[in-house]
């Protein structure tokens, strides 16, 4: 029996780690990245929920897991074309053309573009940062203002492209309210004198120990949680931000001044998850992440024949569920191999 | 000696003739009637002016000519001018013929079946002259019936995607106006056939069927066949859509006369309604139907529900308030309106306070109203700011804390108590500044303070304050390097004519491209605030197919003067969507300080 190649489209966490399961089991995986380096969005993190554990550490992990020789490895590269052979898949990579005979997607997400929410000011006000822009800050172990001083306030926004029909995005993004919690703590240790806010519109803590972030956010940090939704953001002559909301609990309107404003901006199907969607001819769901032959029982089956799907591709996720997810996709490509 | 000009078969068309009179000056007489006092009085003025003049000219334009379907649509218009010219000249040239044989009194209906009375060739003038020109015109008619044929089975031939669809009662009329011509081809053929006379057609035709058909015994039963299809067409006219035909006419006197739509004036709604041909050709231009897929709210279904007294509720809301459709209808009618006068008053279930609204005045010669959809693009707002600092102008930037609405919305949902008394509010605050001018970002306040709050001071859209800035070189600006398409709001142009300024400003600052898709023909961003129930998917599969169409030159930038223009354009498009305020402070060039704004360091507002 020769053997078997699988190809799997993008390198981040959910690549990475059903590349290694799925070389483990004994076949010829071609991992092909779009950009220069393999990690996803998992580079960017600087620390991670729920254990604040860096997360390079993760990322270290699972670049270990991908040094294999059944791995072959090519970055900086995408599919072109796809042809649909009787048992598998021809693809054309960089003017090469490779034949794999089954193909999983690994695409994940974007993060929502936050300037669309032009009334948040996003784009326009300096002081208005989002989530990704704050993690590149704990990166540079530095916390400031446009004008380099230390905030005295800091506002989070939940809920940001996400869980709003005006966006077009009714779902909800899950990790976004654990890693505002998550930040909202990090600033707390880098600037104990900074006053923190969070605005949500309900608080989402569903994975284990997040709960207790949470209440270790408000018990131990002083946090304070709104519950509203931002309406408007303005800029004040010095360049803080002046926020208009509804307190829902209060049932007021509600001005505040912040020096930073951060956008949990929450998480949209990746662009080119849109493309490979085309390729593929596979279908999307209403909230226009990849949709699964079956949402219990064939989850990383695309509709595709041979096409299998897993990541934040499929669904927003965290890290956890996502190398779960990854192998369980390989799991289920090497029984579809073997018939 | 005055010969018998009487046969029995002459009755149907006769009696209903006298029917079909004696309904409508019955029901014109009525609307005439319910009209409101100052209405009537323009009626009885009106009635011998030389605005009666006019409206006879606008009936041969319009009612015969249809010069406006010309304009959509040649073959269509031909079709209707065919059938309407056509027969209108039938009639007088059939008048005068009859009248040049009889010389003086004959019964009316005696032109209709002059050719049955009057069967051979004779010698009165010009008598074959007329044969073969009321010969040419019946087949200029039929020409025009083939094609109502074909439209009715095959509409994409005479250029609609989509025909309105039809009631019985409908059917059974058409189907005798369908038969009238061809009857009467007949009967003349017969009888032309029998007596060897006719024109070039009829006469032809008869020998032709002469050498087959016993047209002997046909000739007479064609008579009555064509004398029932005129009677069945005129008895059922007033229950269908032909109602329009002298409906139409009306209506052009009673707009001639000066009489207006208004909340109080349903009558004149009436008549519009009645007014209504079904063309359809405001199904095409509706993009509910062609980017969203709702084909069930176009004007013309709308104006149906009205006129049969169906339930119109949820078509009422179902529209855009675009304007496209009342752009193109041919009968004019005042499709915007009508629908917004049939949204429900809500009102009463709604109790409004504006009681958090400070009331407070500023002196100033400028009031700058962003609106509430301003506040939610605020490069719009930080624009109009920037530029307003640069005017030297003393201005009050009047909802800066963003407490007042200027009430359309309200007004477009059908809280008109709420609307009012948030109207007065505003107004108040407005005249005691004392300020000069108004000036909106947002069209629809624009359309609301222009028409409804009678200020009593100049009211601009800022398209028009920027181009009266540049022209009056208050604010000096550079040109950028970039070519920007101009994308007119439904509000700003359809709504309220202002297709130049913003173009002049555009022109100003940037290289501008035109598109088919502009003025009149602008299309609809979806996401008017006017629809209360479109879904967002479909709200946003007409902003992408609208951004498709306006692209098609490459423009770098989509500018327009509407903020939710710009909002439902925003995230669905490749190409920068820009206001054209954006422009302008971008190409805005700091200059010496002039006098006022040197007094005036601080922008002046709350
Ligand atoms: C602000 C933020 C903070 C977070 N913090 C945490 C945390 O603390 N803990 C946690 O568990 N989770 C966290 N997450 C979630 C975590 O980022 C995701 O679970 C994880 O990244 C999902 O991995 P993935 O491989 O499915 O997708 P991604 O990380 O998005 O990786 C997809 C990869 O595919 C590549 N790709 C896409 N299309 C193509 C193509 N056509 N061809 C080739 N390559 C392609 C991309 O370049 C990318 O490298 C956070 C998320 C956000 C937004
Ligand atoms: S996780 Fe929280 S912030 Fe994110 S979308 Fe869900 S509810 Fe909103
Ligand atoms: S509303 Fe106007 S455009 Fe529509 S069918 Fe009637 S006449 Fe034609
Ligand atoms: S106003 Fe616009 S949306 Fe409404 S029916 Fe007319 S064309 Fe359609
Ligand atoms: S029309 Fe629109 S933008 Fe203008 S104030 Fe009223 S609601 Fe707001």
């Amino acid at each position: 029996m020769t053997m078997k190649t699988i190809a799997i489209i993008g390198a981040g966490p959910a690549g990475m780690e059903a590349s290694g399961s799925l070389a483990r089991l004994g076949y010829h995986v071609v991992l092909i990245e779009k950009e220069a380096t393999v990690g996803g969005h998992l580079k960017n993190l600087f620390q991670l929920f729920p254990d604040r554990r860096p997360g390079k550490e993760i990322l270290t992990h699972l670049v270990q897991t991908i040094k294999h020789p059944g791995i072959q490895i090519k970055v900086n590269s995408e599919v072109s074309e796809v042809q649909k052979l009787d048992n598998s898949f021809a693809l054309k990579i960089n003017e090469e053309t490779m034949n794999a005979d089954a193909v999983l997607v690994t695409t994940g997400f974007d993060l929502y573009d936050a300037t669309e929410k032009e009334e948040y000011g996003y784009g326009i006000y300096p002081n208005v940062i989002t989530s990704a822009d704050l993690e590149q800050m704990f990166h540079n172990g530095k916390v400031v203002t446009e004008e380099g001083k230390t905030p005295k306030r800091v506002a989070f926004i939940h809920c940001v492209g996400s869980r709003d029909e005006k966006a077009g995005n009714n779902y909800c993004s899950k990790v976004c309210c654990v890693t505002a919690v998550k930040q909202a703590i990090e600033i707390k240790e880098l600037l104990p004198e900074t006053e923190v806010f969070c605005y949500y519109m309900d608080i989402r803590m569903f994975g284990p120990y997040y709960e207790e972030l949470y209440r270790e956010a408000q018990e131990k940090w002083g946090v304070m949680f709104i519950r509203g939704k931002l309406s408007e953001a303005s800029q004040n002559m010095d360049g803080s931000i002046l926020m208009k909301a509804e307190d829902t609990l209060a049932g007021k309107p509600l001005r505040m001044n912040t020096d930073l404003m951060v956008l949990m901006a929450g998480m949209v199907p990746s662009a080119s998850s849109k493309k490979v969607a085309q390729q593929f001819k596979m279908e999307e769901g209403q909230n226009r992440f990849f949709k699964s032959a079956d949402n219990h029982y064939r989850y990383n089956e695309s509709q595709q024949m041979g096409v299998f799907i897993a990541g934040a591709c499929v669904a927003p996720m965290n890290i956890t569920d996502t190398i779960a997810n990854a192998r369980a996709a390989a799991v289920k490509i090497d029984e579809y191999l073997k018939n | 000696m005055q010969p018998n000009y009487f046969d029995p078969f002459v009755l149907p068309f006769t009696l209903s003739m006298f029917a079909l009179l004696t309904f409508l000056v019955f029901k014109y007489g009525s609307w005439i009637y319910r009209f409101g006092a100052s209405d009537r009085k323009k009626v009885f003025k009106g009635f011998f002016s030389r605005n009666s003049w006019l409206a006879m000219k606008e009936i041969f334009m319009e009612g015969l000519l249809h010069r406006k379907i010309f304009k959509t649509n040649r073959r269509l218009g031909y079709m209707h001018m065919s059938l309407a010219f056509g027969w209108f000249l039938l009639i007088v040239v059939g008048a005068i013929e009859a009248h040049t044989f009889a010389k003086g009194s004959s019964p009316f209906y005696f032109p209709i079946f002059f050719r049955f009375f009057v069967p051979g060739t004779h010698e009165s003038f010009f008598s074959d002259g007329f044969t073969q020109l009321m010969d040419l015109l019946l087949l200029f008619v039929l020409s025009g019936l083939f094609l109502a044929v074909l439209k009715r089975f095959k509409s994409v031939w005479v250029g609609q995607t989509k025909t309105s669809r039809k009631k019985p009662i409908d059917r059974v009329v058409l189907t005798s106006l369908w038969l009238i011509f061809p009857l009467r081809l007949l009967a003349e053929s017969f009888t032309s056939g029998i007596h060897h006379s006719g024109g070039f057609l009829t006469g032809s035709l008869g020998t032709f069927f002469g050498v087959f058909l016993p047209i002997n015994q046909l000739a007479y039963p064609a008579w009555w066949a064509y004398s029932l299809a005129l009677g069945f067409f005129f008895i059922g006219l007033p229950f269908t859509r032909y109602m329009h035909i002298p409906t139409e006419m009306v209506l052009i006197f009673f707009r001639n006369w000066g009489i207006k739509l208004g909340v109080d004036n349903p009558v004149l709604m009436e008549v519009e309604i009645n007014s209504c041909p079904k063309c359809g050709i405001c199904i095409d231009t509706c993009q509910l139907s062609s980017m969203a897929g709702i084909h069930n709210t176009q004007s013309v279904y709308f104006i149906q529900k009205l006129r049969y007294h169906e339930d119109y509720n949820q078509v009422a809301e179902s529209c855009l308030m675009c304007g496209r459709c009342e752009a193109v209808c041919p009968v004019a009618i005042d499709l915007n309106s009508i629908r917004l006068m049939h949204r429900a008053d809500v009102s009463a279930t709604r109790e409004e306070n504006f009681g958090f609204i400070p009331v407070q005045t500023r002196t100033a010669d400028v009031i700058y109203f962003a609106g509430c959809m301003t506040h939610l693009t605020p490069t719009i707002k930080n624009s109009m700011v920037k530029i307003l600092n640069a005017s030297g102008d003393k201005y009050w930037f009047f909802d800066k804390e963003q407490g007042a609405c200027c009430g359309r919305p309200l007004k477009l949902a059908g809280q008109l108590e709420a609307a009012r008394e948030l109207v007065e509010r505003n107004r108040q605050m407005m005249m005691e500044s004392g300020a000069r001018m108004l000036v909106a970002s947002c069209p629809i306040c624009y359309k609301t303070f222009a028409e409804d709050y009678h200020l009593g001071m100049e009211v601009l859209h800022h398209s028009q304050y920027l181009e009266r800035l540049m022209a009056n070189k208050q604010i000096s600006v550079e040109k950028l390097e970039v070519s920007a398409v101009y994308h007119d709001p439904c509000e700003l142009g359809r709504g309220s004519g202002i297709y130049e300024s913003p173009r002049a400003v555009v022109q100003n600052v940037a290289k501008l491209k035109s598109s088919v898709y502009q003025k009149e023909n602008a299309l609809c961003c979806g996401g008017s605030i006017a629809h209360l129930t479109l879904p967002l998917e479909k709200k946003k599969q007409i902003a992408r197919e609208t951004l498709r169409l306006l692209t098609v030159e490459h423009p770098q930038v989509i500018a327009t003067g509407c903020p939710l223009c710009k909002k439902s354009f925003t995230g669905e498009s490749g190409t920068k969507i820009m206001d054209i305020a954006e422009l302008v402070a971008k190409a805005l060039v700091a200059k010496p300080v002039r006098e006022a704004a040197k007094q005036q360091k601080e922008p002046v507002y709350l």
